[in-house]
């Protein structure tokens, strides 16, 4: 492949996109751990005592649990007591509208392509931007309060709603169920909250957009979603941060709880910076993703792409509690040049005639280490239960890995649970027939990788699937010579 | 059209050809025959670009221009297709959506406009009747599947949409029953046209009943041994090809 391998090279080395850096203001608090410092963010954040006792209790958790050591992946430990855990842009007043939102920010969003002016924005989806530690803006705020929706940045549905936030929070994802779960109980700066009213069908899609930008912070979010009874919401999540040789920690925490017969699907591209070729820089994306079916009927989706991030540790899971209530997983994740990721879904089903379903697709290429990791677990009474669990990898090029670890556990006799893996590669002859048909190697790689991954970009709202398309080309430019 | 000189090419450290000519003008149909590792894959994966081949020897003209420069998907786009012994799978992708990519490629390099899914589908739609398939096959996976007939099929069919000027067809008889024989020979002989040349390669003369050469030749050890019309295949057919390897200069050991 002689005549291919210099644009190969070019396209391998271009840069990420979004790795630009705002030069913004921004109050920054010192580095560093303890309890004073997650009282500092809950002054900041002129939060309840309820919340701030909530924090302590999962600091004090934090403290008595160790980092985990199980993920497929290696890494050097962060060192918790140098990272910032708040940053904000200043904002000299409180912002009474969009327009008064500082215009370098703005002009932030706006290079990534996401305005946050009404009137430019694509019709039907309305979005809270997180920047850095805060959420700066959220749009369509007063078209979705017409329908009751409340979809707000989570520091603002803490003091407007601590009904409903004192309510869930931690519901899915207790402080206590990880380390990094913990750690965000207890310095988690901003995120996104939305309720759906009972029987009411959000009519437009919500979206959050992460931005890590200052250096030598954490970005530590939550996000609550709650659909009511027979409600409906299409959730989007997107994420990029600047390009830089230190590694970042992202540590999110996602809850949704879906009541009877309400719906949520959610669906991530995530493109944290992954790290330059040689795996300097980079984030660290370690995330806990829980969605609870509580009420009959009800269901859950979860659909992620995931290119970026240097190292990926997440598992959307879906708890069935409710009876006949569904939980879906689809994911594509990508680990080129020298990425890795340990990712997958956990199901369990606890309530009558509860169908899961998992579709993963992993594609390694460079020296990138993708590994699947599941679980489903089936209990006494959830009888009649179905679990179908398909997990397809592939390989570019012989330096990557791709590994599958399914877990299963099956507590009655009247419950099925099918799994399919495969592992393939693209093959030099797929490459070549395509070829011989007169496309380009790039585009070629282009359809096969779209082709395998064609089960879970059916599962993404339109635009984003467009997105994710052009996504997954740039993530593996070069990985073919 | 093509035309090649004292082609030397290797596998590895392996020479496979070893000085072959050979000149198809447009118009003309011709046959390669010759037994199980004479090399006839090898001048077919030659002439589209296979890169596990290395010429080491020797020129191959497309046209006028050095073939041997392009670029695999170049060649396509010049008009040159392979009919694949084996044809691949590809997952997922859509084979009209594969087929309407490659079309729409070789269009632009002719300088003619892409075209829109409607009339590709009017043009498809002719195509497949010519070999008598269902328009459902078009929402299958590339070659996914397929049955053995099918899968060769699919690459007259794609022949047929791309309308190249110098088709190949790398042993389009292996695996076909007599019916499905006679329906792809059937779709190769309606793409017969003054303008177009077509090289068969086949091990056996079965093929050539249907599809019948105007040129046989018989490659061995490398090289075309022999050269004739189409009754040299009747021969061949007749004597084997031990007949011709003593006729030839005894050459080292084959494969």
């Amino acid at each position: 492949m002689s005549t291919s391998t210099d644009t190969i090279e070019e396209l391998a080395t271009r840069e990420y996109k979004y790795g630009f850096e705002t030069q913004v203001e921004a109050d920054t608090i010192p580095p560093g751990l303890n309890e004073d410092i997650v009282r500092m963010i809950s002054e900041r954040k002129e939060e309840p005592s309820w919340m701030l006792e909530w924090r302590l209790k999962a600091f004090r958790a934090w403290k008595d649990m160790t980092e985990p050591t199980w993920p497929n992946v290696t890494y050097k430990y962060p060192d918790f007591q140098s990272i910032s855990y708040y940053s904000a842009p200043k904002s000299k007043k409180k912002l009474e509208s969009l327009d008064e939102l500082d215009p370098e920010v703005r002009a932030t969003f706006e290079k990534l392509g996401i305005p946050l002016n009404e009137q430019k924005m694509l019709a039907g989806v309305a979005v809270d931007a997180v920047f850095d530690s805060v959420s700066v803006a959220t749009t369509f705020k007063n078209k979705l309060g017409e329908l009751g929706i409340i979809f707000c940045s989570f520091s603002e549905a803490v003091r407007n709603h601590p009904e409903l936030v004192k309510k869930y929070v931690g519901s899915v994802v207790p402080y206590t169920d990880n380390f990094y779960a913990a750690l965000n109980s207890a310095v988690f700066s901003d995120g996104s909250f939305c309720y759906i009213p009972k029987g009411v069908r959000c009519p437009m899609e919500l979206s959050t957009y992460f931005r890590i930008n200052a250096a030598g912070t954490g970005q530590f979010e939550r996000t609550l979603i709650i659909a009511d009874e027979g409600a409906y919401v299409s959730y989007l999540e997107g994420c990029t941060a600047p390009m830089r040789d230190e590694n970042q920690l992202h540590a999110a925490v996602v809850e949704l709880i879906a009541l009877d017969h309400a719906t949520v699907k959610y669906s991530t591209v995530q493109n944290w910076y992954p790290g330059d070729k040689n795996g300097v820089g980079g984030i660290y994306n370690f995330v806990t993703k829980r969605g609870k079916c509580a009420g009959v009927s009800s269901k859950i989706t979860w659909t992620q792409v995931e290119t970026g991030s240097a190292i990926t540790w997440k598992y959307p899971g879906c708890i069935l509690q409710g009876d006949n209530s569904v939980g879906e997983f689809y994911s594509v994740a990508v680990t080129n040049n020298m990425q890795q990721a340990d990712t997958g879904t956990k199901m369990v089903h606890l309530g009558k005639n509860t169908r899961s379903t998992i579709v993963s697709k992993g594609i390694s290429a460079g020296r990138g280490q993708n590994t699947y990791r599941g679980l489903v677990k089936i209990a006494k009474n959830a009888s009649e239960s179905r679990n179908y669990s398909q997990c397809d990898s592939l390989l570019i090029g012989d330096r990557c890995g791709a590994h599958t670890f399914p877990y299963i556990e099956v507590k009655n006799t009247s419950s099925t649970v099918e799994h399919e893996a495969s592992t393939s590669k693209i093959g030099e002859d797929q490459i070549f027939y395509c070829r011989q048909r007169g496309l380009s190697t790039e585009d070629a790689v282009n359809m096969i990788v779209n082709g395998f991954c064609k089960e879970v970009f059916r599962e993404l709202p339109m635009e984003f699937a467009v997105e994710a398309q052009k996504l997954l080309g740039v993530s593996l430019e070069g990985s073919v010579g | 059209m093509l035309e090649i000189k004292n082609l030397h090419a290797r596998v590895e450290d392996k020479p496979i050809l070893r000085g072959v000519d050979l000149t198809v003008n447009a118009g003309e149909v011709h046959a390669i025959m010759g037994p199980n590792g004479s090399g006839k894959s090898t001048l077919a994966g030659v002439l589209a670009g296979r890169d596990s081949y290395e010429v080491t020897q020797g020129e191959i003209r497309y046209n006028g221009a050095d073939l041997l420069e392009l670029a695999p998907e170049e060649r396509a786009r010049e008009g040159l297709f392979l009919a694949f012994q084996y044809p691949v799978e590809i997952p997922g992708v859509n084979n009209g959506y594969f087929l309407k990519a490659a079309l729409n490629a070789v269009r632009k390099e002719r300088g003619e406009p892409e075209l829109d899914a409607m009339e590709f589908m009017k043009l498809v739609k002719e195509k497949l009747k010519l070999l008598g398939m269902d328009p459902a096959f078009l929402n299958r996976s590339v070659n996914q599947g397929f049955s053995g007939g099918e899968k060769k099929r699919n690459e007259i069919f794609q022949m047929a949409v791309l309308q190249p000027k110098l088709a190949v067809l790398d042993e389009t008889d292996s695996g076909l029953d007599i019916d499905a024989l006679r329906i792809v020979a059937e779709g190769v002989n309606a793409l017969r046209h003054p303008e177009r040349a077509i090289v068969v390669v086949t091990h056996y003369q079965r093929l050539l009943n249907y599809i019948v050469p105007d040129f046989v030749h018989v490659l061995s050890d490398g090289r075309i041994v022999k050269s004739g019309g189409k009754e040299l295949a009747l021969e061949l057919e007749d004597k084997g090809y031990g007949w011709i390897d003593q006729a030839a200069e005894p050459a080292g050991a084959k494969a």
